[in-house]
């Protein structure tokens, strides 16, 4: 009972942390996601080949090698001490966005054909189609898979804990050196991750209710 | 729906624009990559002698070990969470109170819970009870890693098996209680195998995960493939550099050949799976998330993808 008591600033800090490396990132694969997705569809074949490789890459990649690369070849390459947070960020962005392109894919292909032809008799070109006509409406379909791919990246932003950002594994790994037991440490992170899922799910809930529309 | 919906056959025009658009692409991403390689070529990541490591005896073995070490957790967490998996989801599905209440907490506990933390309780536990348990060398950081993977992985396969148990036609089970069949005969010689026949490319799909995850030891410093490759770019020193870039890239492409020869299992079965007439869908070889998807996926392959075909 006492380790929660006693280490309130640092559950706090790491339950704050938790959230930002998961908001900065589920923001970063949002946007790599949607992006690749329309690569993905695109009629340039070049544009095509690199959307499916980038999710087929990425897909079959484990997060801790990303997370290897991010730290140890990135920074050689590009910007030499970047802070760890924008690393993390990029490998969970760069991991999650391969999943969130395949959610906004599948969307994409719910729509019912006859929007987008008649976004094309229309005159609308592909960019304007896919922003104006398909894409809005793909996003019902989107959120139900979209929630629980933040949930698996809310659950997968405890690695970034392992490599030198503040979140709640870094509190448990902090508290457990101190010498506490590992059990009571091990269910308050867990009820505070069991918080952090359910508002995810409570919101994506709420939003889907709000979006729905008798067809 | 085919993606040629979404614009025309270019005409003229459109085709010049495409050509356009494909080279200032082509050019973006292959200056990057050009950048990159020149990044890492002055840092000497490219020099001939960077390379020639991976001839050497030593690293070849350890290489070998990581694999071989990955692939033992590999199987056993596999084999144990399928185990798991299948008494979890009976449980769930029982008809005591107790018992389905014991099966579903501990699948919410520990589905909800990061793998990464579970794995690290788990051995900072053993680590404790070392010698009453009985472990001796790196036995701690395997069984942390094993024990953790089974249960995480074990919740999830368990609400596959759920979500496809519940997707065998309803006459099925009627007909086995009107001959007579026993609770448990119902459940294992008519129900479970459907539902494993229904389920088999997700379930596969979720051992690519469990395949993707052994790579978590590295972080409670068990001496799987990733450990042993970052520990030999730790000590490795060529031209005053350390062998990082090299090491990545042979790691990854093993990783991902492993990986996608399972995903391709798991999509050839799925194929094979829908051209069978038994009536009964197969799901998505995609990755399931949450196993919850998988059930969505399910009734969602029965209806809406027909209509959109």
């Amino acid at each position: 009972m006492n380790v929660l008591l006693d280490h309130l600033p640092e559950f706090r800090e790491g339950f704050l942390g938790t959230l930002a490396i998961t908001a900065a990132s589920a923001v970063l694969a949002l946007v790599l996601g949607i992006l690749i997705a329309g690569f993905r569809v695109s009629p340039i074949p070049p544009l095509r080949a690199f959307g499916t490789a980038w999710v087929t890459l990425l897909r079959n990649t484990p997060l801790t090698l990303l997370f290897l690369i991010a730290f140890f070849v990135i920074p050689q390459i590009f910007f030499p001490g970047t802070s760890p947070f924008v690393l993390a960020m990029g490998a969970l962005g760069c991991y999650t966005s391969s999943f969130v392109c395949e959610a906004v894919r599948s969307g994409i292909n719910t729509v019912p054909l006859g929007q987008a032809e008649a976004a094309r008799s229309l005159g609308l070109t592909f960019s304007q189609t896919l922003r104006m006509i398909v894409l809005p409406q793909a996003t019902r379909t989107v959120i139900p898979p979209l929630s629980s791919i933040f949930i698996a990246l809310t659950k997968n932003s405890a690695i970034a804990g392992a490599f030198s950002v503040s979140e709640l594994f870094s509190v448990s790994k902090l508290l457990s050196d101190k010498g506490y037991a590992i059990g009571w440490i091990f269910l308050w992170i867990a009820l505070a991750y069991l918080v952090i899922t359910f508002t995810i799910s409570g919101v994506f809930r709420l939003l889907e209710r709000r979006l729905e529309v008798a067809r | 729906m085919s993606s040629s919906v979404l614009y025309d056959a270019p005409g003229p025009k459109a085709r010049i624009r495409n050509r356009i658009f494909s080279v200032v692409g082509v050019l973006a991403v292959l200056g990057i990559v050009v950048f990159a390689v020149l990044r890492l070529n002055a840092k000497g990541q490219f020099e001939p002698e960077m390379w020639n490591i991976f001839n050497n005896a030593g690293v070849r073995t350890n290489i070998r070990d990581g694999v071989l070490t990955t692939l033992k957790v590999f199987a056993l967490a596999a084999v144990l969470s399928l185990i798991l998996g299948a008494l979890l989801a009976v449980g769930r599905l029982s008809d005591h109170k107790p018992v389905r209440w014991l099966a579903t907490g501990f699948i919410e506990l520990f589905r909800a819970v990061p793998l990464l933390i579970t794995i690290y309780a788990l051995w900072v536990l053993f680590l404790t009870y070392k010698s009453d348990l009985g472990f001796t060398g790196d036995g701690t950081e395997f069984w942390a890693l094993v024990i953790g993977l089974t249960v995480y992985n074990g919740t999830v396969q368990a609400e596959v098996l759920r979500a496809g148990i519940n997707s065998v036609p309803k006459g099925q089970r009627e007909a086995a209680y009107a001959l007579g069949m026993s609770k448990t005969q119902v459940m294992t010689t008519v129900l479970v195998p459907q539902a494993v026949r229904a389920m088999l490319p997700t379930i596969i799909s979720q051992l690519v995960v469990t395949l993707k995850d052994t790579s978590l030891g590295f972080i409670i410093t068990y001496k799987e493939l990733l450990y042993s490759l970052q520990e030999m770019a730790g000590n490795i020193v060529v031209n005053d550099e350390n062998p990082y870039f090299p090491m990545i890239v042979v790691g990854g492409v093993i990783y991902i050949a492993m990986c996608m020869a399972l995903s391709a299992l798991a999509t050839w079965i799925e194929r094979r799976g829908r051209r069978t007439k038994t009536g009964i869908p197969v799901a998505d070889a995609a990755q399931p998330l949450a196993a919850g998807d998988a059930a969505a996926d399910l009734t969602a392959t029965d209806a809406p993808d027909g209509k959109t075909d």
